[in-house]
């Protein structure tokens, strides 16, 4: 079964300019997927319409067995639940703990306080951070902030885990740590898509690579 | 999540528990909201003192009116108070004829009671009940008309007018005048004063939905990443306003607590000129105070529109964030 599928899906702004053109692909359960391209090519675009920020103006995505086009508004919290999202700024919570910005997801969806406090230590032994439970993220550095961002987004153990740019300000060695814990998860069975634009990282790593060119999907 | 709801859903009985459990940490969220958006307004003191001023002000004028309002009204006349008609007879009438005008005035059945009060006694009654008893003395003979109260069966106006024109069908009467007068201005005096007070309470409570709104539109701005992080990983609106509308309900609150303490203030400023008032009139007055019913009103009314004013600001800040 498909995770992700987009039949002939197109993106215009309001603004006129075109981000996606009649996009189709794929992405089988499981699989680990880069999605490259220049700047502007529309990769952030995808995404949006992956997290629903945006609606494609044509065409239909599909997630799993959920048609993205008929879920209403008060359907959209609980879809992004089921996904797990990492992004190149982290977007950590300033004013609270690595602790509290991990549990953020689980209290969302409700999860008692026990139960919140063994899955978010778990989350952070999976990224190696264990002992930064009680830090405050900015006192981190920014390699270690890329794993909170990670551990927030894997903690509920989404089906989809989905990155943009995750390693956009992190120097080689720290960029490949990142995607190798990436790896991980997807070993464990979760379907990973990650948009980057690090060409030189996504050769080393034996991945299957979308590229969108001004628009359009290139290889598939 | 729905992992765990699938699992819970397979038995009856770890249904229930889930149910509970759901319930429980619903409640337990509402008390972390309530009391973390309370710590958030009690740490930043000096910007929370100014609005909450504000809010208490614009809560405290028409409690304030609406408390004046309904101890003036002790001075309405009461619906079994009947219109009187005071009839001054000429100066200088003999004692005979002017009881021949009231026992024939006793006889007529429009009039409900008669009472005469002669010149003697009129002068009697005005050196006990006032100081300047004593500038009767100054008269060579009392200069005081007799006069003949009179309540008619029909208070109307129509009625009365007409009961004050026969009057003068006697060439002994001076004048008549209607004494329930000031009582009828008075009532006119309270019920535009009550206009105005329902008025300025609406423009004041609207005024408190605006100040509540936009303080909590500061709040939202120092606070919109976490409001866009926690939509993006699955919050519902409900749950992105929730502290807000809690921030919203202790402003509102705490308003209204403040504008009961001015209220008190200036009841008791006004206490004693209101009392001089009403007792010329009334003899016997008691203030009324707020009351315990007033209070709570006050209290609901502040923390609903404190309420309502935060989810005015929140809403207008989530529709920024939909899907287009």
């Amino acid at each position: 079964m498909a995770a992700i599928r987009f039949t002939s899906v197109s993106k215009r702004y309001d603004n006129g300019h075109d981000a996606l053109r009649a996009v189709d692909f794929e992405l089988e359960s499981g699989e680990m997927v880069f999605l490259t391209g220049h700047s502007g090519a529309g990769k952030s675009t995808l995404l949006k319409l992956l997290t629903l920020v945006e609606r494609p103006s044509r065409g239909e995505v599909w997630v799993g067995e959920q048609n993205l086009a008929s879920l209403r508004k008060h359907q959209i919290s609980h879809y992004r639940r089921s996904l797990g999202v990492v992004y190149q700024n982290h977007r950590l919570l300033a004013d609270r703990s690595v602790f509290q910005n991990i549990a953020l997801p689980l209290q969302i969806a409700g999860y008692s306080e026990d139960d919140i406090g063994r899955r978010v230590r778990a989350a952070l032994d999976r990224v190696g951070l264990l002992s930064a439970e009680n830090a405050n993220p900015m006192a981190l550095s920014g390699g270690e902030q890329q794993r909170i961002g990670i551990a927030r987004a894997i903690v509920h153990k989404p089906r989809l885990l989905i990155a943009d740019e995750p390693t956009g300000n992190l120097d080689p060695r720290l960029s490949l740590d990142i995607m190798q814990l990436f790896e991980q998860f997807n070993r464990i069975g979760t379907t990973v898509l990650i948009a980057t634009h690090d060409v030189a990282l996504i050769k080393r790593m034996k991945h299957r690579v979308l590229i969108l060119d001004k628009g359009r999907m290139r290889n598939v | 999540m729905s992992k765990r709801a699938q699992s819970s859903a397979r038995g009856a009985s770890g249904h229930r528990i889930t149910r509970v459990d759901r319930l429980k940490h619903w409640l337990a969220r509402h008390r972390y909201e309530a009391t973390e958006a309370l710590r958030r307004l009690l740490q930043m003191p000096l910007a929370a003192l100014m609005t909450l001023s504000m809010l208490g002000v614009a809560l405290a004028v028409p409690g304030f009116l609406l408390t004046l309002l309904v101890n003036l009204e002790q001075l309405s006349p009461a619906a079994d108070l009947k219109p009187q008609l005071a009839v001054y007879l000429k100066p200088g009438i003999e004692t005979r004829r002017i009881d021949v005008i009231s026992r024939e005035l006793l006889l007529r059945d429009d009039l409900l009671s008669v009472e005469l009060i002669s010149s003697d006694t009129g002068a009697q009654e005005f050196k006990q009940r006032t100081e300047l008893g004593a500038l009767l003395d100054l008269f060579e003979n009392n200069p005081l008309p007799a006069v003949i109260l009179i309540v008619p069966r029909d208070s109307s106006t129509g009625a009365l007018q007409t009961m004050q024109q026969s009057l003068f069908a006697y060439e002994e009467v001076d004048s008549v005048e209607l004494d329930i007068e000031w009582l009828v201005r008075l009532g006119a005096i309270l019920g535009s004063f009550e206009r105005v007070s329902l008025i300025l309470s609406v423009l004041l409570g609207l005024t408190v939905l605006l100040v509540v709104a936009n303080t909590i539109r500061t709040l939202i701005s120092s606070r919109l990443e976490e409001i866009e992080v926690s939509l993006l990983i699955g919050a519902t609106s409900g749950w992105v306003r929730r502290p807000f509308l809690y921030a919203g309900f202790w402003y509102g609150l705490f308003g209204a607590v403040l504008a009961t303490l001015l209220i008190y203030l200036a009841l008791i400023f006004v206490e004693s000129p209101l009392r001089e008032l009403t007792t010329l009139y009334l003899g016997g007055f008691e203030l009324q105070w707020l009351g315990f019913q007033g209070v709570a009103s006050l209290l609901a009314l502040g923390s609903v529109l404190g309420w309502g004013g935060a989810y005015l600001a929140v809403s207008r800040q989530l529709t920024q964030f939909d899907a287009r």
